[in-house]
C-alpha cells in the first residue's frame, strides 16, 4: 500500500515536472502542506505551511559534514547512486554533468548525490569517483551516511523509492530522479535523470529558480 | 518524354547500381551492424554513451580504432567476460570493472560490428565464427 502511495506520488510529481514547463512565472510546490491561522497586529491571517526537508547530517567525498544548514540560501539537486552501479547510474551522471557545467560558478547552488551502499562507498571511494568524473570544489557533493538514514530520507522526503535486492544488477533497485529543491527546502520538481530532455527541463527550472525573489528562509 | 520520367528513370537505374553492387559480404555487414545498433542500445549504451564517449575517466569511450584493432580477438572475451585492471585508452588510465554481458557469440559479433564502425572507427566485420573462435582463447 505505502509503495502504490510513492509510485502515485512520484507520477504526479513526474506528471508535474514535466507540465511546469508550460509555465515559465513559478515553479509548483509539492508535498504536504496545511493551512495555519494565527493573528498579526490583530487580523487574522491564514498561512501555509509546506512541507520542507527535515534536518540532515551526511559526509563529503572531502570528509567534511554536510547537514540541512550547510545547504542553508542554495537550491539543490538531490540524486541516488552508488559507485559500483552497472546500470542506470552511468547515464545519470553524465546528464547530471551537463547541470554541474552550467551552475558551477553559481553561489547559490548544489547537486548533492547520496550513495545507497554507503558500505562499499566510504569517503575515499567517493572521492575517487569524483575525482574521475572530473569534480572539483564544492558545487557537486557525494555523500555517504548510515544507511537507514540515507533509505528513510530518500523514501520520506524526497520521495525516491532505493531498496537492496540481490536480484538486480549490481544488488539494488532505485529510482533515477534528480529532485530539486529550493531554498525554503520545498521540493519544486522531480525529473527522470536517464532523459537528456527532462534534465534540460531541470535546468531551465533552476534558472527560473535563481530569478525567483527570495522569501524567508526557513532554517 | 517528360522530365519526370526522365527522372525516374535515372533513380531507377541509380538504385539498380547500387544493388548491383552490393556483395554478399557488403550485405552481410549490413545485417550485423543494424542488429548490433539494437545490442548496444540495450547492453553498452548505458554506460559508453549514445556516441561511445564513455563518462569521463570512469568509463572509457570507444573511438580509439588502435586499441580496438590491436585487441581485436580479445574483444569477444571483454564483452562476455567483462574487464578488470588497467587499460589506457587515447593516453587515459581506466582501471574500473567492467561487468560481464550474458550474450551469444553471434550478438556478440554483432555489436562488435556495429562498434568497430560507429564513432569514427573503421574494423571490417566481426562474423560469428571468429568471435566463437577467439572466446575459446579468453583468459
Amino acid at each position: 500500500m505505502r509503495n502504490i502511495l510513492i509510485i502515485g506520488f512520484a507520477a504526479i510529481l513526474l506528471w508535474g515536472a514535466c507540465k511546469s514547463g508550460s509555465d515559465k512565472k513559478a515553479l509548483p510546490i509539492y508535498g504536504n502542506r496545511k493551512p495555519v491561522t494565527k493573528m498579526v497586529d490583530g487580523k487574522q491571517v491564514t498561512d501555509t505551511i509546506y512541507q520542507t526537508i527535515p534536518p540532515f547530517k551526511f559526509v563529503n567525498q572531502y570528509g567534511d559534514s554536510i547537514s540541512n544548514k550547510t545547504l542553508n540560501g542554495n537550491i539543490y539537486v538531490v540524486d541516488f547512486f552508488f559507485t559500483t552501479c552497472p546500470s542506470i547510474c552511468p547515464i545519470m551522471h553524465r546528464n547530471m554533468l551537463k547541470v554541474y557545467e552550467t551552475f558551477k560558478n553559481t553561489g547559490d547552488f548544489k547537486i548533492i548525490s547520496h550513495t545507497i551502499d554507503p558500505k562499499h562507498d566510504s569517503v575515499p571511494v567517493l572521492k575517487k569517483y569524483a575525482d574521475k568524473l572530473g569534480i572539483t570544489g564544492n558545487t557537486w557533493w557525494f555523500l555517504q551516511g548510515k544507511k537507514e538514514d540515507i533509505y528513510t530520507i530518500a523514501e520520506k522526503n524526497y520521495l525516491v523509492a532505493v531498496k537492496q535486492d540481490s536480484s538486480a544488477a549490481g544488488g539494488y533497485i532505485h529510482a533515477g530522479y534528480f529532485v530539486l529543491i529550493d531554498k525554503q527546502k520545498r521540493i519544486r520538481g522531480s525529473y527522470d535523470g536517464t532523459d537528456p530532455k527532462q534534465v534540460d527541463q531541470l535546468i531551465a527550472d533552476i534558472k527560473t529558480l535563481q530569478a525567483e525573489p527570495d522569501q524567508m528562509i526557513v532554517q | 518524354m517528360s522530365w519526370k520520367l526522365a527522372g525516374s528513370l535515372i533513380v531507377f537505374v541509380a538504385i539498380l547500381f547500387i544493388t548491383a553492387c552490393q556483395s554478399d559480404e557488403n550485405l552481410e555487414f549490413k545485417r550485423y551492424y543494424s542488429s548490433g545498433a539494437l545490442v548496444y542500445q540495450q547492453h553498452c549504451q548505458n554506460c559508453h554513451g549514445t556516441n561511445g564517449e564513455g563518462l569521463s575517466a570512469l568509463i572509457p569511450l570507444l573511438s580509439d580504432s588502435t586499441f580496438l584493432r590491436k585487441n581485436v580477438s580479445s574483444l569477444p572475451c571483454y564483452v562476455k567476460n567483462g574487464l578488470k585492471g588497467q587499460i589506457t585508452i587515447k593516453g587515459k588510465t581506466f582501471e574500473d570493472a567492467m561487468p560481464a554481458n550474458d550474450l551469444s557469440p553471434l550478438e556478440i559479433a554483432q555489436v562488435l560490428t556495429y562498434i568497430g564502425n560507429s564513432f569514427g572507427n573503421k574494423l571490417s566485420t566481426i562474423d560469428e565464427q571468429s568471435v566463437q573462435k577467439n572466446l575459446v582463447g579468453c583468459r
